[in-house]
């Protein structure tokens, strides 16, 4: 199971330029909407045509054009999840399920009885999309593409549609479905928890560019540079200024950060998540940073504080994402001091 | 009342939109298919043009064409004995270039609003470009499709200038209803047209509920549950 992309289009706003290989693990491409990835799952499924490059996909060329080959999306055997599912609303559960097959009447029947059953869609065969419930409707959808049997699986946004409230249980319901499957299974999404639960490997885009790829907790762990850790949703990013090999000083929060590792000559900017700094007592330490509390924001399940660096006037704001009853038995709230513990500094490009 | 105008309107605007039923449904079709750019601008334009302009002047370009002394005319007539001009065939031209923008206008606008994900996923399911346009886009379609059909045939049966220019107003021949409203009543016989112009009210309104209702059938699945 293998897939190779590497493809250019040009667009009015931006040029897409992918380039990628996965080796049958779930795969899963990150950026903010508008960044290409729909395109790209568009162009390995053949429904857009890139202007240059070579798709291919267990050693079968699909795309390439040098040598002048584009294989119809007919003959691709990849299946495709849209966003809105496209459920074909004037066909009944059933008759989407078996609209692809070429097969005898009775062949088809048996398949698509299969998949009704598989799929728990008892009792719904002859509802039309409209009379079905979002779960039920992506069901349906996934339903139809495996009765198919496509030797890849592309999916689009696939949770997007569905109100927050399912998403959770559904998304858990479909990755049951595609256990079954043993195909290659891609996925483009906006939504990071999404890549981090169910993705092996992730690329990430951003305009049009892959920003970085590799296997998911490394990049979520070392996003290496400050596209890809906005897009992994680290919220304190600032400029910074190496000292020595142990020291950097960072400009927005005006405080000179230790390391015990080495730290690399072409970093420019220091990152740090919301949720990644540490209550302490005092600041006899080094990294750690003296709170002037800005705001604190309510939030579900936690506090979203706003905080600036208390020894400079300079210092710009930086969040801090802490659980509510962690918060709760803080005792020394107006003396807040937090550590930034060094192995969760990003070290960004 | 001398029947034949009804005759021969109702002959004349079943095959015309027969013609441009299936005419305009495949010129919609490959159009809505086309790249947007200038070239499609101009085919466009030059598709609607008959909608817009007086159908005399659509008249007079027919008559142009398959005039007699015309090369198109000429050739008919020399090498196929046909004569367009003044004859029943020519009322069904007429009426067909008349009520082909409404036919492929409706249809296209129909066609271009079929989710594009749906052809999409016809073809990632494998099916075949035909298989997607009759299973997938035609009966989504259809509202906007019949619709059009309905429109078209209202025109072609009340088109009067176009065919006064080319058919002329041949009694029993090319005389079809509005031009036999419009002879009685230069003729100042009001007591025939007013039974002529029934006719064309009673034929129109029964074609249009037929259509009505056969759309409101064939919608019974569309986005109800919204």
């Amino acid at each position: 199971m293998s897939l190779s992309v590497s493809i250019k289009k040009k667009f009015k706003d931006f040029n897409l330029d992918v380039n990628f290989e996965n080796d049958g693990d779930y795969f899963g491409v990150l950026g903010p909407s508008g960044s290409g990835k729909s395109m790209t799952l568009k162009c390995i499924a053949g429904l857009e045509t890139p202007d240059e490059g070579r798709i291919v996909f267990n050693d079968r060329v699909l795309f390439d054009s040098q040598q002048n080959i584009n294989v119809k999306p007919q003959d691709r055997k990849i299946g495709y999840l849209f966003q809105s599912y496209a459920l074909f609303p004037n066909m009944t559960a059933e008759q989407n399920i078996g609209c692809g097959l070429k097969c005898s009447k009775e062949d088809r029947k048996i398949k698509t009885g299969k998949m009704i059953e598989l799929f728990h869609l008892e009792g719904l065969e002859k509802k039309y999309p409209w009379q079905l419930s979002g779960g039920q409707q992506q069901r349906v959808a996934l339903a139809r593409i495996f009765a198919y049997e496509p030797e890849a699986l592309l999916l689009d946004e696939p949770f997007s549609a569905l109100d927050s409230h399912l998403k959770e249980e559904l998304q858990a319901e479909v990755f049951e479905f595609l256990k079954l499957y043993e195909g290659q299974v891609l996925m483009v999404t906006h939504q990071r928890d999404e890549v981090y639960k169910f993705c092996k490997n992730l690329a990430i885009l951003n305009k049009g560019k892959l920003i970085i790829y590799g296997d998911t907790k490394v990049i979520f762990n070392e996003p290496r540079t400050v596209e890809a850790a906005k897009i992994i949703g680290c919220n304190n990013i600032s400029p910074c200024r190496i000292i020595s090999s142990g020291q950097i000083f960072v400009n927005d929060w005006d405080i000179v950060l230790q390391t015990e590792k080495k730290i690399p000559e072409n970093i420019t900017y220091i990152g740090i998540r919301a949720h990644s700094f540490k209550i302490v007592n005092n600041n006899h330490e080094p990294n750690i940073m003296d709170c002037e509390i800005v705001n604190i924001t309510d939030e579900l399940f936690e506090y979203s504080i706003v905080f600036k660096n208390r020894a400079s006037e300079n210092s710009k704001k930086l969040i801090y994402k802490i659980k509510k009853n962690e918060w709760d038995s803080t005792t020394n709230k107006n003396k807040l001091f937090l550590k930034i513990p060094e192995e969760s500094i990003f070290m960004l490009t | 009342m001398n029947l034949s105008p009804i005759l021969i309107s109702i002959k004349t605007a079943s095959v015309s939109i027969i013609v441009t039923f299936f005419l305009g449904i495949f010129i919609a079709r490959s159009i809505a298919d086309m790249k947007y750019g200038k070239l499609k601008i101009l085919i466009d334009g030059i598709l609607t043009l008959p909608l817009v302009l007086p159908p005399t002047v659509v008249g007079f370009f027919l008559l142009f064409i398959f005039g007699v002394k015309r090369p198109i005319g000429m050739f008919l007539l020399e090498f196929l004995s046909i004569k367009i001009v003044f004859s029943w065939t020519s009322t069904v031209i007429a009426a067909v270039i008349v009520s082909f923008p409404l036919m492929y206008r409706s249809a296209r606008g129909a066609f271009e609003q079929v989710d594009k994900d749906l052809i999409l996923a016809g073809r990632t399911l494998g099916m075949s470009e035909r298989k997607i346009f009759w299973r997938v886009i035609m009966p989504n379609a259809l509202p906007g499709v019949a619709s059009g059909g309905i429109l078209a045939f209202a025109r072609g049966l009340g088109e009067f200038g176009a065919t006064a220019m080319i058919a002329g107003n041949i009694a029993d021949k090319t005389r079809t209803l509005p031009l036999a409203i419009y002879s009685e009543v230069a003729s100042g016989n009001m007591e025939g047209a007013y039974s002529y112009v029934l006719v064309v009210i009673i034929v129109s309104f029964v074609v249009l509920s037929l259509m009505n209702y056969f759309i409101m059938k064939q919608n019974k699945y569309s986005n109800k549950g919204v």
